[in-house]
C-alpha cells in the first residue's frame, strides 16, 4: 500500500457572515479576551453549518466542519458537492491561500494549486515573461522553468506568439499559457479546480490526458474539483462528497456520484399553473428514477421516468396522441417517443444506453396527428445524463455524435 | 516501510511519522515564526516582480525608464519656484537645485515605497487570494524595485552634484558620503516596516487607506525636506528628530552638500526605529497573511 501524502483531521474553517465593518474592533477585542483567559474563541461556539438556503440566527457558519480524510500517493481524489458545498474553502485551506480555524492538514510533498489557471498574468508581459513571472508564483525556480520552457510553450501550442504581450492573446491562448505552466510543475501533489472549464474540446482533452499521466506515469496526487460529473469519473478513483461544509460520503466514485445525483433535487418538475382554453391538456411533468425518486441527473445506463399527468375532456371523439421529444443541448431534436392512447397518467421510460452525456430537455405535446396541437409544451424538464463508462466515454471531449448507436462490426 | 514500525510501541511509532511530513498547516502560528527561510527559497520570485514592475511600467512608452527623470526634475523645479522663490524658505546658503534635489530624491523613494507597501494587500488580493507563495515577497519586491529607480534618480543628483562641485565652490562633501548605502537600506527598512504594518491593518480597517495619502503628505512636512533642519526653533527641534526620516535626509545633505547637521546619536535612533518597524511589520505581517482573505 503506497503511503499518504495528506492527512486532514478535523478541519474546519468559520466564516463570518454580512458586513465586516462596524463590531470588528468589538469582536475582535471579545476574542482577544477570550484568548488572554485561555477559553476558546466565543464566535466560534455559535457557528451554524453551512446552508445558504435558509435562514440562519448566526453570523457565523461552519464553511466546512469536522472533515477527516487522507489522500494516498499518486492517487486521483474527486471533490464533488453543490454550490456552497465547502469544496472551494477545502481547497483555499489545502493551497494555504487560507489558515483554518480548526483541525490540521498535514502534507508530503510540494502543492501546486491550480484554483485559477493565469494567476499573477500581467497583461503587458509577454508569453515568454509571464510563463517565468508564473512559474515562479506557483514555486518553480528559473532554471526548473527554463529546463521545461520548451515543452510548455509545446503543450500551449501558443509558440508563434510567445514574444507578444498576452493581452493580445485569445482568451483561449490565454488559458492555454497558463493551465501549461501549471501542469509542468515539479509538484508532487497537484490541486484543480474547474480549469477544464474553459478552452475548446481538444484542450480540455489534453489537460484530462496531462492530469491521468501525472497521476499514473510520475506517481503523482491529484485532488481534482469539479462540477463537470463525466470529466470525474473518467479521472478519478476515489470521491469525496460535501454538502453544507461535512463530508458526506467518501469512497468509490459510481457510489459517490450516483449519491450526488440522488440528492440533486431541481426544478425539473412542471406544473401546469393556469389551465389552458383546451379542455385537454398536460398537468403535471415529472422526471425521477426506476424507484420514483425525482432527480434530474442519469447515468448512461440507468432508465430515465418521465411521468405525465394529464387532464382529458369527456366524450372527445377523435382520440389525441401524446407526443415527446427529446431534445440535447443544443435544442436539436434527437428522437420522439409517441403514444397512441390518452390516459390521466402515463409513464414514459427513456431506456438506457442511447443518451451521450449532456443535458437534455423535452417537448412534450397531445396532439391529433396531422390534424391539431392541443397542448404543447417546449424545453421542459431539464435533465442530464453523465456517461460513467460506455464504449464512448474514453473518447472525452471529441464529439462522438447525439446518441449511443446500436451496432455491429464483423471482422 | 510501515511493518517495522508496527511492532514499536506507540510512543516510539509517533515522533518518527511526524518527521515524514513536509508542512503541517495549522490554525495558528507561533508570532515569532517569521519564516524568512521561505522568502528565501522563493527569491526568484522576488526578482521575476521586480523586473515586472519595471517592464510592465514603461512598455509602450517612449521615453521609457526616463520617466523616472522627469519627475524630480519638474518637483524640484516647482519647489525651487515657490519655496525658494515666493515663500523664500532659506536652504542653508546651498544651490537650490541640489539642495531640494536631496531632499526630493529621498523622500520619493521613502514615499513611493512606503505607498506601495501599504496598499500590498489590497493590490494584491486577486492574486494572494488563488495562490500560495511567501506573502512577504511582494512587500521586499517594492522595496528593492523602487531601488533602481532611486538609483537613477540618485544618478541625476550626482550629475547635477558633480557640476556644482567642479563649477562652483558652494559645496563642501565629506567623507559622511560613505555612509550612503546605510541611510538607503535605513529607509527602505523604515519603509518596509510602516507599509506592512499599515497593510496588514488595512485589511480590517480600511480606515488607514483614507490616512495613508495625506498622511505620508503630512509626514514630508514633517521631515526637513523643503527646509534645512537648522531653520527650526530650537524647541521644537526636538520634535522633528523624534522623525527617524529627520537624520536620513539631514545627513545625506551634510555627507554631499556640507550643510546640516551630523550626529551619529541621530543616525543610531533612526536605524534602531527602522530595525525595530521592519521586526514588528513582519510579526504582524505574517499574522495577517494566513486569514487576510476572509477579510479583505
Amino acid at each position: 500500500m503506497s503511503q499518504s501524502v495528506i492527512k486532514v483531521e478535523n478541519l474546519g474553517k468559520l466564516y463570518r457572515l454580512g458586513e465586516i465593518g462596524t463590531g470588528t474592533i468589538s469582536h475582535d477585542l471579545n476574542r482577544w479576551w477570550a484568548r488572554v483567559r485561555g477559553k476558546e474563541d466565543p464566535f466560534a461556539k455559535i457557528g451554524q453549518v453551512n446552508d445558504r438556503a435558509t435562514k440562519g440566527s448566526s453570523d457565523y457558519v461552519w464553511a466546512l466542519k469536522d472533515v477527516n480524510f487522507e489522500v494516498k500517493q499518486g492517487e486521483v481524489l474527486g471533490i464533488i458537492g453543490r454550490n456552497g458545498a465547502g469544496k472551494s474553502t477545502l481547497l483555499k485551506l489545502l493551497s494555504k491561500v487560507t489558515a483554518p480555524t480548526t483541525g490540521s492538514i498535514k502534507i508530503k510533498g510540494r502543492i501546486a494549486s491550480l484554483l485559477e489557471v493565469g494567476t499573477g498574468f500581467h497583461p503587458e508581459l509577454t508569453g515568454r515573461e509571464n510563463i517565468y513571472l508564473n512559474g515562479a508564483i506557483l514555486g518553480m525556480t528559473r532554471s526548473e522553468i527554463r529546463s521545461k520552457f520548451d515543452e510548455i510553450v509545446d503543450f500551449a501550442g501558443v509558440e508563434r506568439y510567445i514574444d507578444t504581450p498576452v493581452k493580445r492573446y485569445s482568451s483561449g491562448m490565454y488559458v492555454r499559457l497558463a493551465f501549461a505552466v501549471a501542469a509542468f510543475l515539479e509538484s508532487e501533489i497537484f490541486i484543480v479546480d474547474e480549469v477544464l472549464a474553459v478552452g475548446d474540446a481538444d484542450f480540455q482533452k489534453k489537460c484530462l490526458g496531462r492530469m491521468k499521466e501525472v497521476s499514473t506515469n510520475a506517481g503523482r496526487t491529484v485532488l481534482f474539483v469539479s462540477h463537470d460529473l463525466n470529466a470525474v469519473a473518467q479521472l478519478c478513483k476515489r470521491l469525496l462528497l460535501f454538502s453544507t461544509g461535512l463530508k458526506d460520503f467518501e469512497g468509490d466514485v459510481e457510489t459517490g456520484i450516483r449519491k450526488y445525483l440522488s440528492t440533486y433535487k431541481s426544478s425539473s418538475h412542471f406544473i401546469r399553473k393556469n389551465a389552458p382554453r383546451n379542455k385537454t391538456y398536460i398537468k403535471e411533468v415529472w422526471i425521477c428514477d426506476a424507484n420514483g425518486d425525482a432527480v434530474t441527473a442519469f447515468f448512461h445506463d440507468q432508465e430515465v421516468h418521465v411521468v405525465f399527468n394529464i387532464e382529458i375532456e369527456q366524450g372527445l371523439l377523435l382520440k389525441p396522441d401524446v407526443f415527446v421529444i427529446v431534445l440535447d443541448a443544443r435544442k436539436r431534436r434527437i428522437f420522439a417517443c409517441e403514444l397512441n392512447a390518452l390516459h390521466p397518467q402515463v409513464k414514459l421510460v427513456i431506456m438506457p444506453r442511447q443518451l451521450v452525456r449532456g443535458e437534455y430537455s423535452l417537448i412534450t405535446l397531445i396532439n391529433i396527428p396531422n390534424k391539431q396541437t392541443v397542448d404543447e409544451l417546449v424545453d421542459i424538464c431539464q435533465f442530464e445524463i453523465v456517461d460513467n463508462g460506455s464504449q464512448m466515454s474514453k473518447h472525452g471531449g471529441y464529439d462522438y455524435g447525439m446518441v449511443l448507436g446500436k451496432y455491429r462490426w464483423d471482422v | 516501510m510501515n511493518t517495522k514500525t508496527i511492532a514499536l510501541p506507540a510512543a516510539e511509532v509517533e515522533p518518527l511519522h511526524q518527521e515524514a511530513w513536509t508542512e503541517v498547516i495549522v490554525p495558528r502560528s507561533r508570532l515569532l515564526d517569521l519564516r524568512l527561510g521561505e522568502l528565501w527559497r522563493y527569491r526568484d520570485l522576488v526578482l521575476m516582480l521586480v523586473r515586472r514592475d519595471f517592464v510592465a511600467n514603461y512598455k509602450q512608452t517612449i521615453l521609457g525608464p526616463l520617466w523616472f527623470l522627469v519627475q524630480p526634475i519638474l518637483t524640484v523645479l516647482t519647489f525651487v519656484l515657490i519655496f525658494g522663490r515666493v515663500a523664500g524658505l532659506s536652504t542653508d546658503g546651498m544651490p537650490k537645485v541640489l539642495f531640494y534635489l536631496a531632499g526630493v530624491t529621498l523622500w520619493n523613494y521613502f514615499a513611493e515605497t512606503l505607498n506601495k507597501t501599504a496598499t500590498v494587500f489590497r493590490d494584491n488580493s486577486p492574486i494572494f487570494g488563488k495562490v500560495y507563495f511567501p506573502r512577504l515577497t511582494m512587500p521586499v519586491s517594492i522595496v528593492i524595485s523602487n531601488l533602481v529607480r532611486l538609483a537613477i534618480q540618485y544618478g541625476l543628483f550626482l550629475v547635477f552634484w558633480a557640476w556644482y562641485l567642479w563649477c562652483t565652490s558652494s559645496i563642501h562633501p565629506n567623507a559622511c558620503i560613505l555612509l550612503t548605502p546605510l541611510l538607503i537600506l535605513n529607509m527602505g527598512l523604515l519603509a518596509l516596516g510602516l507599509g506592512m504594518i499599515i497593510s496588514a491593518l488595512t485589511t480590517r480597517y480600511r480606515d488607514l487607506v483614507f490616512l495613508l495619502t495625506f498622511g505620508i503628505q503630512l509626514l514630508m512636512y514633517a521631515t526637513p525636506v523643503i527646509y534645512p533642519f537648522s531653520s527650526i526653533a530650537s524647541h521644537y527641534k526636538w520634535l522633528l528628530q523624534l522623525n527617524p526620516m529627520t537624520a536620513v535626509v539631514e545627513t545625506f545633505r551634510y555627507a554631499y552638500l556640507g550643510s546640516g547637521t551630523f550626529s551619529l546619536a541621530a543616525l543610531t535612533y533612526s536605524m534602531a526605529i527602522s530595525i525595530g518597524t521592519v521586526l514588528l511589520g513582519t510579526i504582524v505581517f505574517n499574522k495577517v497573511e494566513k486569514s487576510f482573505t476572509d477579510t479583505v
